[in-house]
């Protein structure tokens, strides 16, 4: 048994050293692909977090160790409300997406196997389509001569109907839409795992119902709605292009505060300090999830 | 008179597209009896007892539970309870929790549904086990959560759906005598849906035999298996040699224990001649099959009585020997 451990080197061997360095190399790519393009820009952007504007020079930033940009971030009011407003939409969009997302994830898991795959197909569908395309349909959609006003006017429902397009209800539409399917696609999975006996079971055993949804389905499905949460919140709090298009000019969102420092001030070390701190945010949540979607795995 | 049954069911017909998977069943079930609905797979006896449970909906006919109509009747509101084949334990609850979703679903006083599920747990000797959740329990445990469940209703009738099929060989035995010794100390009648008819035999104070659909016979245990109704029947539970008599569309059932094997042509009404084509010992007793001079081969089995008595062989010529009353005529 010892000599076939380590007998001598032969063709067999060589094969399994080439097999070895060849797996070994399937695995550092993506590590190689995160260092180039994630840990190395991240740190390019940490530094510029703690250096000074220098609108003269090219690129616009003198390296230093100032902790003057976050200083800002903490004591400006915009920066603070503009934190503040951010969580809030992501939140109240989080919740929405919820409360529609949660009884379509119902649906498609009780419907008949036949119909589901097309169902599901439906929720991906948009996909197909840009991202940046479908926000500027809504802009089509929500302005003041939209499709949707004509429509109010021509049915005569409205004569003056106000305009949503650049408000925050517009912001908070475009979320839902746009980050729905995150919210029903983890739902559906949990939904469609539940054993049907289980319902059978608490029917049996006297709940009505929605007793039995409340005590049986709503917490075996925890799993899916948090997953589903973290999905939609995360990116929402840092969402740029949705407020951009479909918010107005008192619609704040810290990822629009970013661009403008960016772009619009060229102040690179405080739309650095911006990233950084919105990234510190986020990681509370991402771990939350990441965590969450350890046990489940656990679980099963 | 008094009514001394507790279901009635009448005319009872559930199609599943074109299959009548329960065809025009009419049974009556008494107050305080093991019953148990035996049948081969698709046969509709799980069927039947989700149509008792209110799980599903009959087509045409009606059930009576105790004097009431259940027809439309949904199963939260029906005074019957079920163990489910695979448990259906709820997972995210721990043992005490699972036992309690019945009596928290009725709006019991905690102290009363704390006791109650203590009384249950006893019952099934699975107090020390009352904090944990299903997935840290062995098949047997949760056998008995699901059993403590379903009792702590005191519901008037306690379906069973497979209730020993999940459990291996050993703890399958000792079960039987539990749910039996339950089912006396309690007085409560359960409805058991098994295929394994030794099960159904042993533990039934009256079966039914199903068949497509429909309730073939009904009878208790000794009544089945020793007068079977038809060759389906006779075939189904335990072993039958099943004998053309002369003439007609008759046939004798005759049970293997019932034929003596002997060396010599035995003194019995019946006898023929035969040899042993096949031999099974299997220590308390031995299976044969012995060819007879017809043609036909019919199986024999001997009860290993004496120690040291030599096992027939197989290719041994032999002599076959059974009463005149041995045998249960069948007529098609």
């Amino acid at each position: 048994m010892l000599s076939l451990e380590r007998g001598p080197p032969g063709p067999h061997h060589e094969h399994e050293r080439t097999w070895r360095s060849a797996l070994r190399f399937v695995i550092a790519l993506p590590f190689v692909w995160l260092i180039v393009f994630f840990l190395l820009p991240f740190a390019l952007v940490l530094g510029i977090a703690f250096g000074t504007n220098a609108p003269d020079s090219a690129p616009p930033v003198e390296l230093g160790l100032s902790l003057k940009n976050f200083a800002l971030l903490f004591t400006d009011d915009l920066y603070v409300a503009a934190w503040l407003s951010s969580l809030r939409i992501a939140g109240t969009a989080t919740v929405a997406a919820l409360l529609l997302g949660y009884p379509m994830a119902y649906a498609i898991a009780r419907a008949s196997s036949r119909r589901r795959p097309l169902l599901l197909m439906l929720v991906i569908l948009p996909f197909w389509t840009s991202f940046l395309i479908r926000v500027y349909a809504w802009m089509g959609l929500l302005a003041e001569n939209g499709i949707l006003n004509q429509f109010l006017r021509w049915t005569g429902l409205a004569s003056d109907p106000g305009t949503i397009l650049g408000t925050e209800w517009a912001v908070q539409l475009g979320i839902v839409y746009a980050y729905l399917p995150f919210m029903v696609l983890p739902l559906y999975a949990s939904l469609e795992k539940l054993d049907t006996s289980l319902l059978e079971a608490a029917a049996d055993l006297g709940a009505k119902p929605f007793a039995a949804f409340l005590t049986v389905t709503l917490p075996l499905s925890l799993p899916g709605i948090v997953a589903g949460c973290l999905l939609v919140f995360i990116p929402a709090v840092g969402e740029f292009v949705i407020p951009d298009l479909l918010g107005g000019t008192d619609t704040l969102m810290i990822g629009k505060v970013l661009w403008d420092e960016f772009f619009t001030n060229s102040d690179w070390p405080l739309a650095s300090a911006v990233a950084i701190c919105l990234l510190v945010l986020l990681v509370g949540p991402i771990v939350l999830f990441q965590r969450q979607q350890a046990k489940s795995l656990e679980r099963q | 008179m008094k009514d001394t049954s507790i279901v009635r069911i009448e005319g009872l017909t559930k199609r599943f597209g074109a299959v009548a998977a329960v065809n025009g069943v009419d049974l009556v079930i008494e107050r305080g009896e093991l019953f148990a609905l035996l049948g081969g797979s698709g046969c509709g006896k799980t069927t039947l007892l989700r149509l008792l449970a209110g799980f599903e909906m009959p087509d045409a006919g009606r059930v009576v539970i105790d004097g009431q109509d259940m027809t439309g009747v949904p199963p939260h509101r029906r005074p019957v309870n079920m163990m489910f084949q695979s448990y259906a334990l709820f997972p995210h609850m721990d043992v005490t929790e699972n036992v309690g979703y019945g009596l928290r679903r009725e709006g019991l006083p905690k102290a009363e549904i704390a006791a109650r599920v203590a009384e249950a747990l006893e019952q099934v000797r699975l107090s020390d086990y009352a904090a944990r959740r299903p997935a840290q329990l062995s098949g047997g445990q949760r056998q008995r959560v699901a059993l403590a469940r379903a009792l702590v209703k005191r519901p008037k009738l306690l379906l069973l759906d497979e209730p020993l099929a999940a459990l291996d060989r050993k703890l399958r035995e000792g079960t039987r005598f539990e749910l039996v010794r339950l089912q006396e100390e309690l007085g409560l009648t359960f409805v058991m849906v098994t295929h394994d008819q030794e099960e159904a035999m042993s533990m039934a104070s009256r079966l039914a035999v199903m068949d497509l659909g429909r309730v073939v016979q009904v009878g208790t245990p000794h009544e089945v298996y020793e007068r079977p109704c038809s060759r389906f029947v006779a075939d189904f539970i335990g072993i039958a040699n099943i004998l053309p008599l002369g003439g007609g569309r008759r046939w004798l059932a005759l049970r293997p224990e019932k034929i003596a094997l002997c060396g010599a042509r035995p003194d019995t009404a019946h006898a023929v001649a035969g040899r042993i084509v096949d031999a099974a010992y299997e220590g308390d007793r031995s299976l044969y099959r012995v060819a007879v001079d017809d043609g036909s081969v019919l199986s024999v089995s001997i009860a290993n009585v004496a120690r040291t008595a030599e096992p027939f062989r197989r290719g041994q010529s032999v002599w076959l020997g059974w009463a005149a009353d041995a045998g249960h005529e069948l007529e098609e």
